[in-house]
């Protein structure tokens, strides 16, 4: 394994320079990409902790299960389908198309902007019927978690907006190419994550 | 092909060179700028927690000189002066500060990866840092939870601050998380992705090892403060229930119910011990490294030094519940904690007796940080042992919130660390400024600071063994806690107070030092590592002038038979240093070479 085989080494008895291109021990990918990845990992740290706290506080006795409104079912396949435009915006730049890309592109920012309208009446509807935050913990934690991964989604929707606006301006499929897979990547995350967080919320 | 270095291939990293004051020292993009930017305000921060914690030793050890404390500002003090050190001054001075000085030049880049997300970074450090003197001035003022804002009691009446300050703690950690991030990924990236051609992973310098494995523990463990900070945030404004149990206060309920404090203690310390390490990390790479330059000697073991950062941290995840045996938990639990507890302690006194044999045998020179380095081997000695003591559940018990505690965490990650900074300032300072600072100042500073420290907190051991507890504004008159006891009070209150006035001597030599210290020769202690080679002192914008440096070797090619000084700098080839093997060094043959 290439990590043992790091951490193994002498470094006393090897001289001279190692490594070509890069750094050996480097990724053969843009750093931006490898700060995206670790992002991630960050944010999955974040969203792990709320869940075993969920499922904590579960256990105590003034727990009320909330009943999620079925209205969530529709905003998850506004984000599918914000996921699957993405998916083929990036296509479309690696492949150094320019064809339908404006619509792929756009469309995705904008099925991601339905989504967090969506979540936004379904906190409506959840007020209007009593569900309010401090009436039971089930309810902080709805609106807690489901607040937290729009507001992901809202920083998502910063870079890609900051892409539109070069894209609109005249940029090539090239230039934003980076931009195009990180946010794709980062929005599979993001849907990843609302399907475990909707899948614990409707089963508990 | 060429070999065209990450750092110089991409289209972002285009130097941007500042054009005015502004933007050459406010909005800065160089890492070193931001160093320092980051360590002065950890520095201005530190201060205010140290004449917090001397109010309170006025208090505690003379009581009728100190009418402005009073129960409440006593709480708010001891509150800030922990949440301060442990957060706003060491993790900040340690990754902030020397994180962002370091890994650029002793990786050989030019360069963060991000230098603007690391101005930010920068600057919401500062904002966090005013968010948190603002509760200060707010009424009701400073949160007085102690540290670890355990709840209820942060959101109770009785609890100072319990209004605007805990409310304005909580958002400054939230910022502070932001910022921390922001320039952790910078550091993390950096060191994966932007070392120069040559700098294998096992040669970076000990340091960077240290700093890159407490900025992964940073990222994994703040996230959990953050989780709790968010949810205590809830409660507080918002009148959720995740941690706020049914209360009644004063004979009327709250409207909080069923919310569990327990789930709150196991987020903070998930946080909370891996913090330690977030600060020893690096600590440990910095003496490492001042340890091997000064005794002429390659770091002992570097590859077991390695695997041992790597080793604690892992296990720092694991051990966080050692921090609440009184809490209340199942005895299995408390057995588990406490086996890994003690299993740490195998990586942590093998990176101890590293150190040693580090000097052992050693070409020992007593420079300034040399004295830092070694009385940090003591101090930290002296507190890993007593950690010993309290990772048994047993021995823990009776000494929870004792003074021994006190002690035992003060030496290990109070003492110890700040020795190591004080080590490290001296040892970089030549670089950072190009003067040279006044010796006998700076040895006089370290006498006073290390015999200082022991008197502080030798004497609280026996405190804690005689049960007197912590967190008291007045222990008042027991039948445990005899007339003696309270004269050890005023004693440490004596060395607290010199130890606090000695640390002017530090910023006068080295403020004073900027402009009267002679100038600094490029490589003073003959050092083999990157940062020391660079073409001027202190290192320009982009480190490295026309070209990027080359590594030939690792960070500790020190007294090397044959060679024509005792140390090889990283970037020397073997053609330039025809060096024979230790196997093959006969000293009669190969005398002459060495002295040439």
């Amino acid at each position: 394994m290439g990590l043992i085989k790091t951490v193994t080494e002498k470094p006393w008895e090897r001289k001279g320079v190692i490594g070509g291109m890069r750094p050996e021990g480097a990724f053969d990918t843009e750093s931006e990409r490898v700060a995206l990845v670790y992002f991630l990992v960050i944010a999955s740290v974040v969203f792990s902790l709320f869940l075993v706290s969920y499922y904590i506080r579960m256990e105590l006795p003034d727990w009320q299960p909330l009943s999620e409104p079925g209205q969530l079912w529709f905003n998850t396949g506004l984000l599918v389908l914000s996921s699957v435009f993405f998916q083929w915006a990036r296509n479309i730049v690696v492949n150094e198309e320019k064809r339908n890309l404006y619509t792929a592109f756009f469309g995705a920012g904008v099925f991601a902007i339905l989504f967090i309208v969506g979540q936004m009446v379904t906190w409506e509807n959840l007020q209007a019927g009593g569900y309010y935050m401090t009436s039971n913990p089930a309810n902080a934690f709805y609106y807690l978690m489901t607040g937290l991964h729009a507001l992901h989604l809202l920083g998502g929707l910063w870079v890609w907006s900051k892409s539109s606006i070069r894209l609109l301006s005249g940029s090539e499929p090239k230039d934003i190419k980076l931009s195009v897979e990180l946010c794709t990547l980062y929005w599979h995350f993001l849907l990843l994550v609302w399907l475990v967080l909707f899948g614990v919320l409707a089963n508990t | 092909m060429a070999y065209v270095p990450l750092a110089d291939r991409d289209a972002e990293m285009e130097m941007h060179h500042p054009h005015s004051f502004i933007e050459k020292y406010v909005w800065s993009q160089d890492h070193k700028v931001i160093a320092i930017q980051y360590g002065s305000v950890a520095v201005f921060t530190g201060i205010v927690g140290l004449v917090l914690s001397l109010m309170f030793r006025m208090q505690l050890g003379f009581p009728e000189t100190t009418d402005f404390v009073d129960p409440n500002f006593y709480y708010q003090a001891v509150t800030m002066h922990g949440m301060i050190m442990v957060v706003y001054f060491l993790t900040a001075i340690f990754l902030g500060g020397f994180g962002n000085y370091m890994v650029p030049l002793m990786c050989g880049a030019r360069d963060m990866v991000f230098p603007f997300m690391n101005m930010l970074s920068v600057w919401f450090f500062l904002l966090s840092v005013i968010i948190l003197m603002a509760s200060f001035f707010v009424g009701g003022g400073p949160t007085g939870a102690g540290w670890t804002l355990y709840p209820p009691q942060t959101a109770m009446e009785g609890t100072p601050g319990h209004d605007m300050g805990i409310i304005l703690m909580l958002v400054s950690l939230a910022v502070f998380i932001v910022a921390f991030t922001m320039g952790g990924l910078n550091y993390v990236v950096t060191i994966l992705q932007y070392r120069c051609r040559g700098m294998t992973l096992m040669r970076m310098p000990l340091t960077i090892w240290g700093i890159f494995v407490a900025t992964v523990l940073g990222l994994f463990a703040f996230p959990a403060l953050l989780v709790a900070a968010i949810m205590m945030l809830f409660d507080t404004l918002l009148g959720t229930s995740f941690f706020m149990p049914a209360v009644i206060e004063a004979g009327t309920a709250l409207d909080h119910n069923g919310g569990s404090p327990i789930l709150f203690q196991h987020l903070f310390w998930f946080f909370g011990h891996p913090e330690v390490y977030i600060v020893a990390l690096p600590a440990f790479g910095l003496v490492s490294d001042v340890l091997s330059v000064h005794a002429r000697k390659n770091i002992f073991g570097y590859r077991m030094m390695v695997w041992a950062i790597i080793a604690i941290g892992g296990l720092s995840f694991i051990v966080w519940a050692h921090h609440m045996y009184v809490s209340g938990m199942n005895p299995y639990f408390g057995f588990f904690f406490a086996t890994t507890t003690l299993i740490i302690a195998v990586p942590t006194a093998l990176k101890v007796y590293n150190w040693v044999l580090t000097l052992w045998e050693g070409d020992i020179r007593m420079n300034v940080p040399m004295y830092f380095a070694i009385g940090f081997i003591f101090t930290f000695i002296h507190g890993g042992l007593t950690g010993l003591f309290l990772g048994n559940v047993v021995i823990d018990l009776p000494l929870s919130d004792t003074y021994f505690v006190i002690a035992h965490f003060h030496m290990v990650m109070g003492v110890s660390p700040i020795l190591v900074l004080y080590a490290a300032i001296y040892h970089w300072y030549p670089k950072m400024s190009g003067r040279m600072y006044n010796e006998t100042l700076a040895k006089v500073h370290f006498w006073l600071t290390f015999l200082g420290a022991y008197a502080i907190y030798l004497p609280m051991h026996y405190l804690g063994f005689l049960g007197v507890p912590r967190r008291y504004y007045a222990l008042g008159t027991t039948d445990f806690i005899p007339q003696s006891a309270q004269d050890l009070n005023a004693a440490i209150t004596i060395a607290a107070l010199i130890v606090g006035v000695s640390q002017i001597l530090f910023f006068v030599n080295i403020i004073g030092s900027l402009k009267w210290g002679k100038k600094a020769d490029p490589n003073p202690w003959g050092a083999a590592s990157l940062e020391w080679q660079t073409p001027d002192t202190p290192p320009a914008h982009g480190n490295w002038g026309a070209e990027l440096p080359t590594v030939y070797r690792w960070a500790y090619d020190y007294s090397v038979p044959g060679a024509h000084q005792d140390f090889i700098p990283q970037n020397v080839s073997e053609a330039e240093e025809p060096t024979v093997s230790d196997e093959h060094f006969d000293p009669d043959k190969d005398q002459s070479l060495a002295d040439v």
